[in-house]
């Protein structure tokens, strides 16, 4: 199976600012096209500050040490720049329109649905009454919202249930076309049935961008990513393809793990 | 009975003090503005005079007995200005009782302090708020970590200094700047306004920031993770978040303002006029009371309850729409 | 980028505001500290008004506080208590209301209410006056503060009091209480520093007194109105100890508040 990464992290360490130690050590890891990579391990081994490291939504706190490279590639230029490079104000804002980020609970933006899909579109200048609209549409469709939403753009997105705020906040990152989504822990707030739907919609939208997923819940990484890293304080212990790593892991602490040995 | 029940029941009874104390405020200002409040009427909201003798004839008004110490002299000279006709009304010789003739009335009308308030008010809050928010804003997105503690506690404290330390320094340091910079005179509408703004201003900030960090950290993350400026997530996200807070402390600080005696009362003069400009001097409702209380007679004494009475109400109404309307459920 | 641009305009102008902000409350304590440490001396705290010194005031001034938090804080940490342990429904939510009004009430219409009550029945100004208007200032903070500081304390804490045999009130005072015992007392130190500055109620209810008195029958000692007397007084030396009197309030209540985040933080 041919394979073609997107991005490549590489020997990254990461220490909050004022923390004793580092929470991230000599991170390697490959993140490969239209692909869904999962991170899993215990609470506090590193999952969220590898995750956030990628858009560099870190950098909003002062003092955060970092060192390595976390290459993504430029398709048009069709070669990977090292995103800890950036240091400019717009490259930033180009970073984070390519790498869109998911949270744990759905954060739908004070304002109608129509326009919470529409703010990125937005602040990157789109004006186009018509084109918005089409793009908007476009993206609820794909987020697989937009029969429960097109009769009520115009109300608050804060009157929609858990699971359609978290597909709201999805079609709003899906709006911008970015090249790779972030999800840390997407469906851990919400009911099963949304769950399944926001899962169902994850498989999906990897047709058309690069996936890395945080997740807690074991099924779910071995029901929906194509690769699982697992991490264990601040230490990548081991990476490969979802089944080999939930069928044959080799190493004695992943095992522990996804057998549910403690954790 | 035992110790439980009565414990209740005096907890109960402190509880309803509360309600007894606002409505015997409301109760003894009504009753004790009552003689003005049925004289005046509400013609007190517009009269602009303050103490001002006219005489009357006395059969026809009700109000005749009240007596008043100043001057038959001064009040035939205010009389002659402009109420001539009925002066002459009054000379007319077949009078049988001259004693009426030169009886007098005094009018006390609100409409000045009532305008000083507002418009002290309301240059407190033009140019406190704009400053307000920046520093709110500065010290929930701007500012680095270490300082944003010193100047919030900085911030805090200075909220807590008593107002007549911002009137006094007023008086002898800033009024004197904005004379030489604007001109007019250095007691006036505007500096008085301007020392209740900057008195106002760090209770507005420091309320304001507040509720604006209330906006969770992953909402902002959210819009920057959009491609936000950092402009563009106040503005869209904190802003409109926090509305509701936001305006419901600008409200708090509205009514604190309007309150105020202190920072105002060394600032605004007393003279009870208002002209076209607000380089003049004035005077506020809490200024009338506090100047005027000590050496009032029964007549104007029922007339500043009047005016306290409104205040009151102005007040009470203020804070009610801030609390109902915009600080609902925030407990 | 015009996105950009602006963005650092506006963060400019923010950052400016704070600045200016700043400058004036900087400006106000400078001069305070400088006219204030200029006039002081050790004088002043042995004589009285009325031989040029504050030693009356400065008592008098505080002999009201704290006949005022005598009084207001027994009835307001009560209310407070009522609201969060016993009471539910309307008529609750109604006093937390009206107490929160309460609060904002002007301070000038409390000394009108106080001089009606109290003042005209007992046949003039006197400290007793003054010292109700200003527990009638401090009864709503003391309840608020009693009712929000109640409710950090854990369910858990009165139920496990409950289930060891306590009667309601019992728990209440013994346990409940003591968990929130430092809240309390920094939100009861807030209170007084609030009170101790005003000058509004105080103004015609005891009014202020040259001379040296514990009677309060009398009218009393006041430091803020005699700062209200001495600063519009045309001498330099009514002036000075005018600012001698501020910077002492001054110094006074941002110690009490220092006090009281030292006492909150220890806790953490
Ligand atoms: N803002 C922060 N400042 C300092 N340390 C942090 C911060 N956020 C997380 N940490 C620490 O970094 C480690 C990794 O946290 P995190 O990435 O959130 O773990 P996970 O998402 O895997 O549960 C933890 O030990 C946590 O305590
Ligand atoms: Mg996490």
């Amino acid at each position: 199976m041919a394979k073609e990464l997107i991005m490549d992290i590489k020997d990254f360490s990461f220490k909050y600012a004022g923390a004793p130690k580092p929470s991230l050590m000599n991170i390697n890891l490959p993140v490969y096209k239209n692909k869904i990579t999962a991170m899993i391990g215990p609470s506090g081994c590193g999952k969220s500050t590898l995750l956030r490291s990628i858009n560099r939504i870190h950098d909003l706190y002062p003092n955060n040490e970092y060192t390595g490279e976390i290459n993504l590639l430029n398709i048009q230029k069709n070669e990977f720049e090292n995103i800890l490079d950036i240091k400019k104000e717009n490259e930033f804002i180009k970073l984070r329109q390519r790498v869109g980020m998911i949270f744990q609970k759905p954060t739908p933006f004070p304002m109608s649905i129509y326009d919470n899909v529409a703010y990125g579109l937005r602040l990157s200048g789109l004006k186009d009454k018509n084109i918005l609209d089409e793009k908007v549409e476009k993206a609820l469709k794909g987020a697989a919202i937009w029969d429960e939403t097109k009769d009520r753009l115009k109300e608050s997105a804060m009157g929609m249930s858990g699971g359609q705020q978290q597909r709201l906040c999805i079609a709003r990152a899906v709006a911008l076309k970015p090249e790779v989504i972030l999800f840390d822990e997407p469906t851990s707030a919400l009911d099963p049935i949304s769950t399944k739907a926001i899962e169902e919609l994850i498989s999906e939208l990897k047709e058309f961008v690069s996936i890395v997923i945080v997740t807690h819940n074991m099924q779910q990484a071995s029901r929906l990513s194509d690769f699982t890293a697992f991490m264990y304080i601040g230490e990548l212990i081991e990476y490969n393809k979802t089944d080999k790593i939930f069928l044959n892991p080799k190493e004695k602490l992943t095992e522990d793990y996804i057998t549910g040995r403690f954790g | 009975m035992n110790r439980e029940l009565i414990f209740k029941r005096v907890a109960f009874s402190s509880a309803t003090l509360i309600l007894v104390l606002l409505l015997s405020i409301f109760i003894m200002l009504f009753v004790s503005a009552k003689p003005a409040m049925s004289e005046y009427g509400l013609h007190f909201l517009v009269e602009s005079n303050w103490g001002k003798i006219v005489k009357i004839k006395s059969d026809k008004s009700k109000a005749i007995s009240q007596k008043t110490k100043r001057s038959a002299d001064k009040s035939d000279d205010l009389f002659a200005d402009e109420d001539s006709p009925m002066f002459s009304d009054q000379t007319m010789p077949g009078n049988d009782q001259s004693e009426q003739v030169v009886k007098t009335k005094t009018i006390y009308g609100g409409f000045v302090p009532i305008m000083g308030t507002i418009l002290s008010t309301l240059i407190a809050m033009v140019f406190s708020m704009p400053i307000a928010m920046g520093i709110a804003v500065f010290l929930s997105e701007i500012a680095p970590k270490i300082i944003v503690k010193p100047v919030g506690i900085a911030i805090e404290l200075l909220a807590a200094i008593p107002s007549i330390i911002y009137g006094m320094w007023g008086l002898f340091y800033f009024a004197p700047l904005i004379q030489k910079v604007i001109g007019g005179s250095q007691i006036s509408l505007l500096t008085a306004g301007l020392v209740l703004g900057i008195m106002i201003l760090p209770f507005m900030a420091a309320i304001t920031r507040d509720a604006m960090n209330t906006t969770p950290d992953v909402l902002k993350e959210s819009a920057y993770s959009l491609g936000a400026t950092k402009f563009e997530v106040v503005k869209d996200i904190i802003f409109p978040y926090a509305k509701v807070g936001i305006i419901g402390s600008v409200i708090l600080s509205l009514g604190r303002a309007l309150g105020e005696t202190m920072a105002v009362a060394f600032l605004i003069g007393s003279v009870f006029k208002i002209s076209g400009s607000l380089t003049s001097p004035s005077i506020s409702i809490p200024v009338v009371l506090a100047n005027n209380f000590g050496e009032a007679d029964p007549q104007m004494m029922s007339a500043l309850f009047y005016l306290a009475f409104i205040l009151f109400i102005l007040s009470f109404g203020i804070i009610a729409l801030a609390k109902f309307y915009f600080l609902r459920g925030r407990r | 980028m015009k996105r950009l641009m602006i963005n650092k305009i506006v963060l400019l102008l923010s950052t400016f505001a704070a600045i200016i902000g700043l400058v004036f409350l900087a400006w106000i304590l400078t001069t305070l500290f400088l006219k204030g440490i200029d006039a002081i001396n050790w004088t002043l705290f042995t004589k009285d008004l009325i031989d040029g010194g504050l030693r009356n005031l400065i008592f008098g001034q505080f002999v009201m506080a704290l006949v005022a938090t005598i009084i207001g804080v027994p009835l307001g940490m009560l209310a407070g208590i009522y609201l969060r342990e016993y009471g539910r429904g309307v008529y609750v939510n109604i006093i937390r209301d009206l107490n929160d009004i309460m609060m904002s009430a002007p301070s000038i219409v409390i000394g009108s209410f106080v001089f009606v009550v109290v003042v005209v029945p007992s046949g003039g100004i006197n400290g007793w006056a003054g010292s109700i208007a200003l527990a009638i200032m401090l009864i709503p903070i003391v309840v608020s503060t009693t009712d929000n500081m109640l409710s950090l304390v854990p369910t858990e804490l009165r139920e496990a009091g409950i289930a060891l045999g306590g009667s309601k009130h019992k728990v209440v005072l013994d346990i409940v209480l003591k968990a929130a015992k430092v809240g309390l007392m920094t939100g009861i130190l807030l209170a007084f520093a609030r009170i101790i500055g005003e000058t509004a109620p105080l103004l015609f209810t005891s009014g202020t007194n040259s001379f040296w008195t514990t009677n309060l029958n009398n009218a009393f000692p006041s430091l803020t109105v005699s700062i209200y007397d001495l600063a519009n007084f045309p001498t330099d030396k009514a002036r000075n100890l005018a600012w001698a009197a501020s910077f002492i309030l001054t110094i006074t209540v941002l110690i009490i508040n220092l006090v009281g985040r030292f006492i909150t933080r220890d806790k953490g």
